[in-house]
């Protein structure tokens, strides 16, 4: 009963999502009040039936209701409570519930957030998210539908994959949909403004507080779902460069440069023509990210089961939503000129910068990711681009960014020259120069050298910026609004994600080799020793286990548990590495096949300041939600507007 | 309406154009890079173990080279195929037991039955490296020169015999 | 399984593994492979038994004194190019691999340019005094 009413809600929120659609924008277009408020009343109750039937979904889940088949696909009686949960959007047609469900979440925000919006700009963006909405939720009812029974039904679950039972892994997407999808305002904001005509700073105003909500969520949603692969995985690795990475860090590329002209338009009035399509772009990339993990288009891990009939229907959304706003952009375009020039040498030179770069480095991760389809198209060759096709074309062109990053925010709006930053610049590349010959002679590596310097550029740079703002003074420091620190947290971010990325690189340190029980293998001064092996049954797997005692110069720094387990019902096998996780670095070992006599193979990591990576990730996200609480980026209420 | 304004949606168009023809391609099969050249050298022992097979058994007589394994299911779906094929005179069927024990190999062919001439035993992937190989089944089919002149990925169904492998063969006598 | 013993013994020492230049050579060459039948990793990084096998045979063919090159060449003759995890650079793949780097020097070009056109022309009307201040706190406020 519980499955067929929550089929109900998401029919009737269908209806609803369709006259969202449609009724609020003929209401703007003919100035009549009560048509626009009914998209204020339909977005509120488009979510509430979306949230009622996701909450139908879950409690089919919880209560084991194996009479419906996702339940019966995914998941167990014996899951524990948190697995049964996140089980509900550990599949195509759960997650893609909780997609439209914060769709319309994202929408209902824009009635109860901004009474103080102009009312037709309200109405029409609030009818473009319907829109959207109503897309997605045709396609699950047609394509997608979790609600389907099952007859006969099982006796229980078939949803027990291991891999899949993980904390971090219950919590990636989530995050990373909250960022995805909350793109989507700026996006319907977008149409809007350009079906009226008029992007100005109101309109930048308003956005944005929600470019920094979905900007933090997809910020930590990357950073969780690599640091899950990292732990999980077992190999080493924090990025792969997958198809389906590439998908969620393209918007997060795009946002990033949406967010930097957001913030210039709403203050300076400038940018608008960047802002727009940036905000049109990002969420495209999203949509784009959600086709290719649900059609089978690209090998990947992530990829959801294969689907054609969903690729097409998915494509068609696509085209439509993105094709639309950049026809209406193609017609609209020349309205948006900027009014105020300025110089190259300016902050707001240096935001154009910023933007190209970014845009620069998406369209290389795009180029990568896509290039094995176009050429498919084009001559039939079937070409694959691996990491080091990433790692050559993409950190170039980041590193350039981040050298602009370290001086950019020092220059004063509309005109400034070097000549008056020279003592600041010259301070910033002299502690730099100094970082490099530092590491250079003490790490054996130049490149390494180099990019630490630039992240110590970075550094030093973002604090001299803070420090000329303030004055280098107490209250000077007191009396900043919380955006100052939100730029200063996210770009130390930076600068710490990028020496934490270099110190891996360069000075970590893997070995692999045959012990028997008592032998060693050694990276510098660490001694990775396999003190016991043995193995046996658990649960639904047979298991191989490795005690690994890890020393440094004989001191005993911690013992690595590893295993290698073979589940025989699915036919997979599973490497469980021991991690030692600390600030300085983590202690990696696993173990693989092998015999009492003959040895079994290990391989033994030293990733030096790893954790810093996500640390750095976390502390831009946390930036962008410090951000939020600047006064001067909330619009002002109707009373405050009407004094 | 400025023409710099169109370049979006244009760029836009192409990817859709692109993404929708990769909606008709298999991101898995890969194409055989070895058509029209040589069966690759190799010395590997037979499933009885009783001599060493060399690219010379090719020579002479049209081979159908199918690469199969007592651990794969799908073989055991396309094996039909290959029993009704036993008692071709056109043709000598090669199986190449890959990633497998005697044992195994030789209870599956037991009990689904043993279409192949010769059987090569290739335990450890060396012949499959050389012939690029993904998974099983995967067949060849190599003229009478030892040539290889098509590559078949997957399951070999009735249709894929009756219009293109049978026809093939035919042509190659 | 004796395979790869005797390769790491060969390679490994007694008690200490070291990494040998061949073994070293090996895993770099292993780390440009695709594992064909995995999901977008190396065959270094790969559990699957075909990686296991093709890291063999990379080892055998180093062992027979081949160079890097016509290691990965003869995986590619099997294979192709979709094997080589970076693309290798010919008319086919001249776009992928020189457009990013075209990209940016366009946009510095097309940003130095659009600079020139635009600077702040040298003729301002200028503000009272009052009107400065004014002007420079209020900048200040938005900034």
């Amino acid at each position: 009963m519980t499955a067929e009413l929550g089929h109900m809600a998401l029919i009737l929120a269908f209806c609803v999502a369709a006259l969202q659609a449609v009724i609020p924008l003929v209401g703007a277009h003919r100035n009549s009040a009560r048509m626009m408020e009914f998209g204020d009343r339909a977005a509120v109750g488009q979510f509430l039936l979306i949230a009622f039937s996701f909450l139908a979904l879950t409690s089919v889940f919880l209560s084991s209701d194996f009479s419906v088949k996702l339940a019966a696909l995914h998941s167990h009686s014996e899951k524990p409570l948190l697995y049964k949960i996140s089980g509900v959007w550990g599949n195509h047609e759960g997650s893609i519930l909780l997609w439209v469900l914060m769709m319309a979440g994202y929408g209902a925000a824009v009635p109860i957030f901004g009474k103080s919006l102009p009312p037709g700009l309200k109405a029409r963006a609030i009818a473009i998210q319907a829109l959207v909405g109503a897309g997605f939720l045709a396609f699950i009812l047609f394509t997608s539908n979790p609600f389907e029974r099952l007859d006969p039904v099982p006796m229980d679950g078939n949803g027990l994959n291991p891999i899949l039972q993980d904390p971090g892994l219950a919590f990636h997407p989530p995050f990373l949909y909250l960022g995805y999808v909350g793109f989507s305002l700026p996006f319907s904001f977008a149409v809007a403004a350009l079906i009226e005509g008029r992007v100005d700073s109101v309109w930048a105003k308003w956005l944005r507080p929600w470019v920094l909500v979905a900007w933090s969520f997809l910020t930590i949603g990357i950073a969780l779902g690599s640091f899950w692969a990292y732990y999980e995985l077992g190999w080493g690795g924090w990025w792969m460069w997958d198809p389906v990475e590439n998908v969620s860090f393209m918007p997060w590329l795009a946002g990033t440069a949406l967010l930097h002209s957001i913030l210039v338009l709403g203050t300076r009035h400038s940018l608008a023509g960047w802002t727009v399509l940036l905000a049109i772009t990002t969420f495209a990339l999203s949509l784009i990210g959600t086709f290719v993990v649900r059609s089978g288009i690209l090998v990947s891990v992530h990829a959801f089961a294969v689907d054609p009939e969903r690729g097409v229907f998915l494509l068609l959304l696509l085209g439509i939503a993105t094709g639309g706003a950049l026809t209406l952009y193609a017609l609209r375009a020349h309205t948006l000129r900027d009014p105020v020039p300025f110089n190259a040498t300016s902050r707001d030179g240096a935001l154009v910068l910023n933007n190209l770069l970014l845009t620069a480095a998406l369209a290389t991760v795009f180029l990568g990711t896509f290039y094995p389809i176009f050429i498919d198209a084009l001559d039939g060759s079937k070409i694959s681009v691996g990491a080091p096709y990433f790692e050559l074309t993409f950190t170039p062109i980041m590193c350039l960014l981040i050298l602009f990053m370290g001086i950019g925010p020092m220059f004063k709006w509309r005109a400034d020259t070097i000549k008056r930053l020279r003592v600041p610049i010259m301070l910033t590349l002299k502690v730099a120069a100094l970082v490099i010959i530092a590491v250079a002679l003490l790490g054996k590596s130049i490149l390494g050298a180099l990019a630490l310097g630039l992240a110590a550029w970075l550094a030093f740079g973002t604090v001299l910026a803070i420090g000329r703002k303030t004055n280098w003074s107490r209250a000077g420091l007191r009396s900043q609004p919380a955006s100052t620190w939100g730029f200063a947290g996210a770009h130390m971010g930076v600068a710490i994600f990028t020496a934490a990325v270099t110190a891996m690189s360069v000075w970590g340190t893997t070995d692999i080799g045959t012990l028997k029980v008592g032998d060693s293998l050694s990276l510098g001064r660490y001694t990775y020793t396999l003190d016991d092996v043995g193995g046996g049954q658990r649960d639904n797997y047979n298991f191989l286990a490795g005690d690994i005692s890890v020393t440094k110069n004989g001191r005993d720094v911690t013992t690595l548990s590893t295993e290698r387990r073979f589940y025989p019902v699915r036919n997979q096998l599973t490497t469980e590495a021991g991690l030692h996780l600390s600030f300085g670095q983590t202690l990696f070992a696993s173990i693989g096949e092998g015999d009492p006599e003959g040895g079994f193979v290990v391989q033994v990591y030293r990733h030096p300041f790893v954790v810093w990576i996500w640390l750095g990730a976390l502390l831009m996200a946390l930036s962008g939600f410090v951000a939020l609480a600047d006064r001067r980026l909330r619009l002002p209420s109707r009373r405050e507007a009407a004094e | 309406m400025k023409l710099r304004g169109l370049i979006p949606l244009f760029g836009f168009l192409v990817l859709v154009g692109a993404l929708a023809f990769g909606l008709t391609r298999d991101p898995r099969i890969l194409p055989s890079e070895l058509i029209e050249k040589p069966f690759p050298e190799f010395a590997l022992e037979n499933l009885e173990g009783s001599q060493i097979i060399d690219p010379n058994v090719l020579q002479g007589k049209v081979s159908l080279v199918n690469v199969f394994g007592s651990w794969c299911v799908a073989c055991t779906t396309e094996h039909p195929q290959l029993m009704a094929q036993r008692d071709n005179p056109d043709i000598q069927l090669v199986g190449i037991d890959w990633r497998d024990t005697r044992d195994a190999a030789n209870r599956w062919l037991v009990r689904n039955g043993n279409p192949y001439d010769i059987v090569i035993f290739d335990p450890n992937s060396k012949l499959i490296v050389e012939l690029g190989v993904t998974g099983a089944p995967e067949t060849f089919i190599v003229d009478r020169d030892g040539k290889i002149r098509y590559k078949h990925v997957g399951i070999i169904t009735p249709k894929d015999w009756k219009d293109t492998l049978r026809p093939l063969v035919e042509s190659l006598q | 399984m004796r395979w790869s013993l005797i390769i790491w013994l060969c390679f490994a020492g007694a008690v200490f593994a070291q990494t040998s230049p061949t073994e070293q050579r090996a895993r770099d060459i292993g780390a440009q492979l695709r594992c064909v039948v995995c999901q977008n990793q190396s065959i270094e990084e790969s559990d699957a038994q075909l990686a296991q096998d093709m890291r063999r045979v990379v080892r055998e063919e180093l062992a027979k004194g081949a160079s890097d090159e016509a290691v990965i060449e003869h995986i590619r003759e099997s294979y192709g190019d979709y094997v080589l995890l970076k693309p290798p650079v010919q008319s086919n793949t001249y776009v992928l691999w020189f457009l990013p780097a075209l990209l940016v020097l366009l946009s510095l070009g097309w940003f130095l340019f659009r600079q020139k056109q635009s600077a702040t022309p040298a003729s301002v009307e200028t503000l009272s005094a009052d009107d400065e201040t004014l002007l420079s706190k209020l900048m200040e406020d938005d900034a």
